[in-house]
């Protein structure tokens, strides 16, 4: 047992973990963003990327309609083109899951999960008792990925064993049905070194998933912070021989942003990471800046917003 | 093409059009390019490729006779009688030039010595045109150099600059000079000529006036020349510790000066509460960039004992990752040895180290057919008395060694010739402050390595040589005090 | 044949990188020395004045965290601006100040020369105003000059040009984000400058330029609270006693100069921090 969940043996841990230069951080991941992907690479990449998409909708206005079409999409990307492979999953609010869950399922969807957030996200400012029936919710209507939030407040004041409890808590929730992705709203985390324990104190609770942001935040997920974070796994992975997965959200735009996320992966993690079990990008706008270049790689000239569709 | 689970970058070629190189260069004296006295030519190769670029010639002690002179009418007809803010003014055209043309520059720097593009764009380049605008700005501020309220120049000045950093050299030599009110006759060193010859077409463009820079090349005769040369009032060298001293020898009993920026040795330090994964980057930095061939380069690693494991099978992860080829590719992270002989220099000295006892391990990197090569390689189990600790090899070949405490860090740090820079890593800043009071080097990084900028002082203590680069220090050395 | 009719210029504020006219609607009519009518710019008022801090405050933190060689470059490209338009500046100066194209080229180019040596102090005032200090005690301990926040200049007024950049450049290459009044009686150079410094990669808010009287500006900048530091050069000695008066509520730095060339210029509107940390293993 590498802690005991209890507020010392979290603290005692963490404690132990190097720490981050910032500096420094920032320089490798600026190096890294220097690699230059073309040709062939790129079109691997491009396709790597959008089976890893977490095509996500989270409005106040989502309706029955706007998630359908979100599938719709998710299932079929490019309505011209059906060498597209489909994306990683659909991430919606917990009342839109069972939409979501039977829309997919009627259009050949059947493979694509349905990734719910929970634990009153995006603030996680709620009751434990609600949190855990948002959860529930969501596993009930058919999601089978939970992207839950930490409590930062509680982890800026110091109260790593109530972060660590929650955890384990909805993990346990999960159980067999859902893999648990943990999101730790780096933004709010600010310091790279809270980053890393964060991100330790995720993993000895029994996450999946390590997640940068919930997206209502900026910053979200920058490079230096999902270098840490894929430290933090391939690290983890030598201590314990467990495998954890990485979730980059909130920021990832273009085609340029989702490859230097790739390349992170392949230089800090491993190649090993490099598929959708174990590595997701949280987007919406991304998969059409993903679609008009590779038909830019398929056809050699540039294309245009029109020859994509919104949904 | 990439497999699943298995990312491969395939090449991407920044393209060589943009560089045009004339058949062969004459040597640039007085503003033009003219037929060297001598007619003696050699040839310039890719050291990737072992490829010809192109003929440079060889100038012969008449040569450098015709340069001095041409340096001198310009010292004294038109550089040193020219108000400091219009001198100040070609500089920063100088810089603003260099700017424009930086990826030419960076291409065709690659392209002869063989660093990475990546390199030559993102850091040599850069630094060359922010040396040029730093001291462009001190031309008309020279009573503030800290050498009495109306310094002069020296007159003449003669460069001689490595191959290593070639138009980095060149600037951190020529920016100073000239902001001061010298002129200046440059020799490049043999096998990096043609990113000073283009430089020479950019005094040109900027219409700076003829005269001012010379330019030189040739080998170690002509260097030798330049240094005797009477009509020289100060020399500026960069080099090995070796040449170093033949030239301290030469000007013996002149009234010439001299700064020279020599050997090392550094060690990198790292303590057990360092960043670690950042020290790797540091470590990886230290002694990788630039193929090692790095006079400050981090070449001793001194590990605490108590995290050497865990901190080399990082760092052997780490440059499992480095990849070695084509310079002309973006994603190149180490290119090809200079030279011939310098790679046999290297081979000589880690089959030393093989027989000292140290366990070598290199990087499982594929080695081009032609071109000369050498994968990073570490020795561990190194010590003190081993060639490999003492001798700088100037390649990319680390040295790892051991310390118990910070006391046992500075001793093995100390115990050099050399002390032109060090590195610590620790995340105590009382820790790093203690050290670097107490290590005997002219740069110490803390917690980074390798980092340069025209405002910093860069030179060494003890056989490191004599004299400081970069700021106000290093200006101060191409000016004296009036009478 | 007929003569071609000229396209005047409109000559308005420079706020927060933008070109606005006076919330006011004032304006005031400037003529050359023949009585011809030149042009209507913009008597600013103190609600253009209260914007303008609002822009220069905003433009602080960036311009004061950018790279000393990143300002000095954008001072040296300001420097290139003013060059490629010093036939206009030529033209405004002979028609504001009555001298003869001659003396008003020589007075650009001295401009253009203080903007270029100005701009080669950016990485290099610390060498004059920065220090390591010897303490007693196992300390490194080290002085940092930095930039003070927002400066408001009234600039000389013996010139229509050169004054201004000088007391401008001064006071931004440290990293100051300024306000300048221009006097009534020389507005024009001081917009076409403005005009300049808008294509100079300077960014937003760093230089606000506002034309109008100091008489009734003076007050309320040395008044304002968020005004850290002001150049009262331009004023008369009732007005710049009566800002120093005002300028007791958040102890402004008030300064005057006489010399335009000086790093004392860019000395004075900063503040030196030292800082103290032990020396041990």
């Amino acid at each position: 047992m590498i802690v005991d969940g209890s507020e010392g043996s979290l603290k005692g841990y963490l404690r132990t973990l190097p720490p981050v230069d910032e500096v420094g951080a920032h320089a490798r991941a600026a190096m890294l963003a220097t690699r230059s992907i073309k040709t062939t690479s790129k079109s691997w990449a491009i396709d790597m990327a959008i089976s890893m998409v977490d095509l996500t909708t989270l409005e106040g206005a989502d309706t029955r309609g706007k998630v359908s079409a979100l599938c719709a999409k998710a299932v079929r990307p490019d309505a011209m083109d059906l060498s597209v492979p489909s994306v990683g999953a659909v991430c919606v609010y917990n009342d839109m899951v069972g939409i979501a869950r039977s829309k997919l399922d009627q259009i050949g969807g059947e493979k694509i999960p349905v990734a719910a957030v929970a634990t009153a996200f995006p603030s996680g400012r709620a009751s434990f008792a609600v949190k855990a029936q948002d959860t529930q919710d969501a596993i009930n209507a058919g999601a089978s990925e939970i992207d839950m939030v930490i409590d930062r407040g509680a982890f800026l004041s110091g109260r790593l064993g109530d972060v660590f409890e929650e955890i384990v808590k909805i993990k346990a929730l999960c159980g067999e049905k859902a893999h648990l992705k943990v999101i730790l709203e780096t933004g709010e985390l600010v310091t790279l070194d809270n980053v890393r324990k964060a991100s330790y104190l995720a993993m000895l609770a029994g996450a999946d998933f390590i997640k940068t942001s919930t997206g209502k935040v900026t910053p979200a997920a920058t490079a230096p912070v999902v270098l840490v974070m894929l430290e933090a796994v391939r690290d983890f992975y030598a201590l314990t021989a467990h495998r954890i997965g990485v979730k980059p959200a909130g920021g990832i735009r273009t085609t340029k942003d989702a490859i230097k996320q790739l390349v992170l992966v392949n230089e800090v993690a491993g190649a090993e990471w490099l598929n959708p079990n174990l590595f997701r990008i949280g987007a919406s706008a991304l998969l059409n800046d993903l679609l008009l270049q590779r038909m830019k790689m398929r056809d050699g000239f540039y294309s245009s917003p029109s020859y994509v569709t919104l949904d | 093409m990439s497999e699943p689970g298995q990312f491969s970058y395939a090449p991407a070629l920044e393209s060589a059009a943009i560089v045009s190189i004339r058949e062969r260069y004459g040597l640039f004296i007085g503003g033009d390019f003219v037929e060297p006295n001598s007619d003696t030519f050699f040839a310039t190769i890719n050291p990737a490729t072992e490829e010809k670029l192109s003929d440079i010639a060889g100038a012969s002690a008449a040569d450098v006779d015709r340069a001095v002179i041409a340096a001198r009418v310009a010292y004294e007809k038109i550089w040193s009688p020219m108000p400091a803010t219009e001198r100040g003014k070609y500089l920063y055209r100088i810089a603003r030039i260099l700017q424009e043309r930086a990826r030419e520059f960076a291409v065709l720097e690659t392209l002869d010595n063989g660093k990475p593009i990546r390199e030559s764009r993102d850091t040599d380049m850069p630094l060359v045109a922010a040396h040029f605008f730093y001291h462009a700005g001190w031309t008309d501020k020279l009573n503030y150099a800290g050498v009495g309220a109306f310094p002069q120049p020296h007159g003449v000045v003669g460069q001689i600059i490595p191959w290593n950093f070639p138009m980095l050299m060149l600037a951190w030599k020529v920016a100073p000079a000239l902001a001061a009110g010298n002129t200046v006759v440059l020799k490049p060193a043999e096998t990096t000529s043609l990113t000073a010859l283009l430089f020479a077409e950019v005094c040109q463009q900027a219409g700076l006036p003829a005269g001012v820079v010379n330019i030189l090349t040739g080998d170690g005769s002509t260097g030798a020349a330049l240094v005797n040369h009477p009509g020289i009032d100060k020399i500026a060298f960069t080099g090995s510790t070796e040449v170093g001293k033949l030239i301290a020898t030469s000007i013996a009993g002149s009234s010439k000066s001299a700064t020279l920026e020599l050997g090392g040795k550094a060690a990198n330090i790292v303590f057990d509460d360092a960043a670690i994964d950042e020290a790797v980057e540091g470590i990886v930095n230290g002694i990788f960039f630039n193929q090692g061939h790095v006079c400050c380069a981090g070449s001793r690693l001194l590990v605490q004992e108590n995290i050497h494991d865990e901190l080399l099978h990082k760092l052997k992860n780490r440059i499992s990752l480095i990849r070695l080829g084509n310079p002309l590719d973006k994603n190149t992270d180490i290119g090809a040895i200079n030279s011939a002989a310098q790679l046999a220099k290297i081979n000589e000295l880690a089959a030393a180290g093989d027989a000292e006892g140290g366990e070598r391990w290199s990087a499982p990197c594929d080695i081009p057919d032609s071109g000369f090569w050498f994968a990073p390689t570490i020795f561990t189990g190194v010590s003190q008395t081993h060639r490999i600790a003492r001798e700088e090899i100037f390649g990319p070949v680390l040295s790892v060694l051991t310390f118990r405490t910070p006391q046992e860090a500075i001793e093995k740090a100390n115990n050099t010739p050399y002390g032109l820079s060090a590195g610590i890593w620790s995340e105590k800043g009382s820790k790093i402050l203690w050290t670097a009071s107490k290590l005997r080097a002219g740069v110490i990084w803390a917690n980074t390595f390798n980092k340069f900028d025209p405002a910093s002082p860069f030179g060494g203590y003890k056989e490191s040589g004599w004299g400081r680069e970069g700021g106000r220090h290093g200006l101060a050395a191409y000016l004296k005090a009036s009478k | 044949m007929m003569e071609r009719i000229d396209v005047l210029k409109t000559y308005k504020l420079f706020i927060g990188g933008a070109f606005p006219r006076s919330e006011s609607g004032r304006v005031y009519a400037i003529s050359d020395p023949h009585g011809e009518h030149l042009a209507n710019p913009s008597l600013a008022s103190r609600k253009d004045l209260r914007d303008a801090v609002v822009a220069a405050r905003s433009a602080f933190i960036g311009w004061s965290g950018a790279t000393a060689y990143n300002r000095g470059q954008i001072l040296y490209r300001m420097a290139e601006m003013v060059e490629g338009r010093s036939g206009q500046f030529v033209t405004e100066i002979v028609a504001l100040e009555g001298v003869t194209p001659e003396v008003a080229r020589q007075q650009v180019q001295e401009s253009i020369d203080l903007l270029v040596w100005y701009a080669g102090w950016s990485d290099k005032i610390s060498v004059v105003n920065g220090s390591t200090n010897p303490v007693s005690g196992p300390f490194y301990n080290f002085s940092i000059p930095e930039a003070i926040g927002v400066v408001v200049i009234f600039a000389e007024i013996e010139n229509s040009l050169l004054n201004l950049v000088g007391a401008i450049a001064a006071v931004i290459v440290s990293g100051n984000t300024t306000v300048v009044i221009a006097s009534e009686k020389y507005p024009l150079p001081a917009i076409t400058f403005a005009e300049c410094m808008a294509t100079s990669d300077l960014p937003a808010g760093v230089v606000n330029v506002l034309t109008g009287k100091s008489s009734e500006l003076a007050p309320w900048a040395a008044s304002h609270m968020d005004v850290d530091a002001m150049d009262c050069s331009g004023l008369s000695s009732e007005l710049l006693k009566q800002a120093q008066i005002e300028g007791v509520g958040n102890l402004k730095r008030i300064h005057t100069f006489s010399e335009i060339k000086s790093p004392e210029r860019i000395v004075n509107f900063m503040e030196i921090k030292t800082v103290w940390h032990p020396i041990g293993i």
